[in-house]
């Protein structure tokens, strides 16, 4: 008897793992953590799994491309265009973003305020003392060595360096035509370090270092972060309210493809280095129940529970109308061969 | 090929004893087992050169030879040069064998003519247990141990001596940040020392007592018997040796990313952060975006494999050189 009631229950869960595939995913490392926490509490709920294999962005395009995977994953944005040429579209995740940290003896968190402006001729090698009065100006009543500024960036390409040349770019023109913006750029300045902890450590080892990091990152290893100027004039400093304000008043509606960066929003408490992480798909599926588990996942991963888990890895989820409207996006986007929508 | 004809050797027209075909079967097998096995791996190097070709067609097509001397590398303009990383690459090994072959000379003599019988076993193995490291380790001991003691006290101390010197002083010159070059190189020392010694000691260890007993009777110091006997006797081994390291150093990835600062500018400063072949493409290649900037790093690893080849290259030249040598002075 009782054999038989477990072969049964063996053959029905079979069944269901049958009609429940797992879904595979490849691409950007930002995200991983957050991904793989939520396939983790989506399993134990629904029984559906999720692969999700953190190769990095580059990886997850060109794995998503080759259709070897049922959705890549990028930090970078694809142009509108891109999406075009390959038959793809992208919808973003949840928010992050990049906080610039110090080594400056004395100098505690969000004493030091930055602009734009400041950053980007930092990270040009143009300013290269604490002292010059390009920094001292912006900074009346902190005591600022005569030290040099050694410039940290990532040594690997990255989403978190996206971010970060983007906003540089948006910042100076100078930088947008000598340096540009991409997930690695020819650095004018400094060292490299590979990854986020590549950058902390050189930064907590060199004095008079500055370094970008994920806000994460920053958050959980209590680095000393510098204030930035945002576009309405105001000294913001990173948390988790200031990167929902960036997101809620960037106007996704108008960003065909999503392809919006979180770079310099307006709003007063805005942190202008913010970005999102994306998800690409094919429009046209071939396979429209595994697409249809896919979107399932990610409807789950932006309600309230999935919301609940990005916070508590200090992501930011994203703002309720910016859902509603991937949601749409995903209506009209993602088919079947047959031209019907998947969701 | 045709069998040889060795005088007395048994040939297949001589009377066959017990079952012979079974015999000339199973040696065939073994034959052709082996020498398959050899060709694999020839093959195998085939293959990975090819596709390395193959690989980095684009970046050859697009840069032609000026990719070899280009300083030059922008993800986000699509130019790439390997001047950068191939200094890197020489500059340090350079540095990690000035340091090592010295230190492992003497470690090597130590332990084969100097030291005590009991401290030689012991010392042997823990040299060969550094050999066991994984490169990561080093890499980490190297930046959060070895790079803060390298900034506070040995990088001012050598700007402050050496760098004063003119001409010589500008390979010591620059901020004292402690990761760059001359740590990449001097961490990279610390991991070929082990392999270097093992050699060393091992070929040492062949030069028959005799020759040495005669030299000591004759008279000679140990010093002598050092440089006149056993290096003499050893050199093809040690040379061997040195390149096993030299290998291991070109092709040094972990350890090196972690110190060497990971920049692509070209600088006469040891002190200045730089770039290897190796580290570069660890870094780089899982978010390398476009065809072109792949190629790229295909091509990089093609050379380092070009590099690897002529440096094995030269030093059996320098063995031929040295035999010839040989040849003329007796």
């Amino acid at each position: 008897m009782k054999l038989k009631v477990i072969l049964a229950s063996a053959a029905l869960a079979g069944a269901s793992n049958a009609i429940a595939a797992e879904i595979t995913g490849a691409g950007a490392t930002f995200p991983y953590p957050i991904y793989a926490k939520w396939a983790d509490a989506y399993k134990k709920s629904t029984g559906t799994g999720l692969n999700y294999q953190s190769i990095g962005s580059g990886g997850g395009i060109k794995q998503i491309t080759a259709k070897t995977v049922d959705f890549g994953a990028s930090d970078m944005p694809l142009k509108p265009e891109e999406l075009d040429k390959e038959g793809l579209t992208q919808f973003p995740t949840v928010i992050g973003g990049d906080v610039p940290v110090v080594n400056l003896p004395g100098v505690k968190s969000g004493e030091l305020r930055l602009t734009g402006q400041a950053l980007a001729d930092i990270y040009l090698g143009k300013i290269t003392k604490w002292d010059d009065p390009a920094i001292a100006a912006l900074n009346k009543g902190v005591k600022l060595p005569a030290q040099d500024i050694t410039v940290v960036h990532r040594s690997d390409g990255s989403g978190t360096t996206f971010i970060w040349v983007n906003y540089l770019s948006k910042m100076s023109p100078e930088w947008k035509t000598k340096v540009g913006e991409g997930t690695s750029v020819n650095w004018p300045a400094g060292v490299g370090g590979k990854g986020n902890e590549g950058v902390a450590s050189y930064v907590q080892r060199i004095a008079g270092a500055i370094g970008y990091v994920e806000y994460a990152y920053a958050l959980q290893n209590k680095m000393t972060s510098a204030a930035v100027q945002n576009r309405d004039g105001e000294y913001v400093q990173a948390n988790a309210e200031a990167f929902k304000a960036a997101a809620a008043n960037a106007d996704w509606s108008k960003a065909p493809g999503f392809y919006l960066i979180l770079t310099d929003q307006a709003g007063k408490n805005a942190w202008p280095i913010s970005g999102a992480t994306f998800i690409l798909m094919h429009k046209s599926q071939a396979k429209p129940e595994v697409a249809k588990e896919v979107l399932k996942f990610f409807d789950w991963a932006y309600g309230a529970e999935g919301d609940k888990l990005a916070s508590s890895l200090d992501y930011v989820p994203l703002p309720d109308n910016v859902v509603k409207q991937i949601q749409t996006s995903w209506k009209a986007n993602i088919k079947d061969s047959g031209g019907k929508p998947v969701y | 090929m045709a069998p040889r004809d060795i005088p007395g050797a048994v040939t297949d027209h001589a009377p066959k004893p017990f079952m012979p075909r079974k015999n000339a079967l199973m040696d065939a097998i073994f034959r052709n087992i082996t020498r398959f096995f050899a060709f694999l791996v020839f093959s195998l190097l085939a293959a990975i050169l090819v596709s390395l070709l193959i690989g980095s067609m684009p970046s050859i097509r697009k840069f032609g030879l000026e990719f070899l001397w280009s300083a030059e590398w922008d993800p986000v303009k699509e130019q790439f040069g390997a001047l950068v990383p191939i200094f890197g690459t020489l500059v340090t090994s350079f540095i990690a064998l000035a340091i090592a072959i010295p230190v492992s000379f003497g470690i090597s003599i130590f332990l084969t003519e100097l030291s005590p019988v009991w401290l030689r076993r012991p010392l042997g193995t823990a040299i060969e247990m550094l050999a066991a490291i994984p490169s990561i380790i080093y890499g980490m001991w190297g930046l959060f141990v070895f790079v803060p003691i390298f900034q506070e006290r040995v990088q001012p101390l050598l700007a402050h001596t050496i760098g004063k010197v003119p001409g010589l002083g500008l390979l010591f010159s620059g901020a004292p940040m402690g990761i760059g070059m001359l740590a990449a190189g001097i961490i990279l020392a610390v991991m070929v020392i082990p392999f270097i010694t093992a050699v060393m000691r091992d070929v040492f260890e062949l030069v028959p007592a005799m020759l040495k007993e005669s030299a000591y009777g004759l008279g000679s110091t140990t010093w002598e018997v050092v440089w006149r006997v056993v290096l003499p006797y050893t050199k093809v081994g040690v040379i061997g040796g040195v390149m096993l390291g030299l290998g291991r150093a070109l092709g040094e990835t972990m350890a090196v990313t972690f110190v060497i600062g990971n920049a692509h500018h070209l600088s006469a400063s040891l002190f200045a952060p730089g770039n290897s072949i190796a580290s570069a493409l660890a870094n780089e290649f899982t978010e390398a975006v476009g065809e072109l900037y792949t190629s790229a790093l295909i091509e990089l690893g093609l050379l380092l494999f070009l590099i690897t080849t002529i440096v094995l290259a030269l030093s059996k030249l320098l063995l031929l050189q040295l035999a010839k040598g040989e040849g003329t002075r007796t």
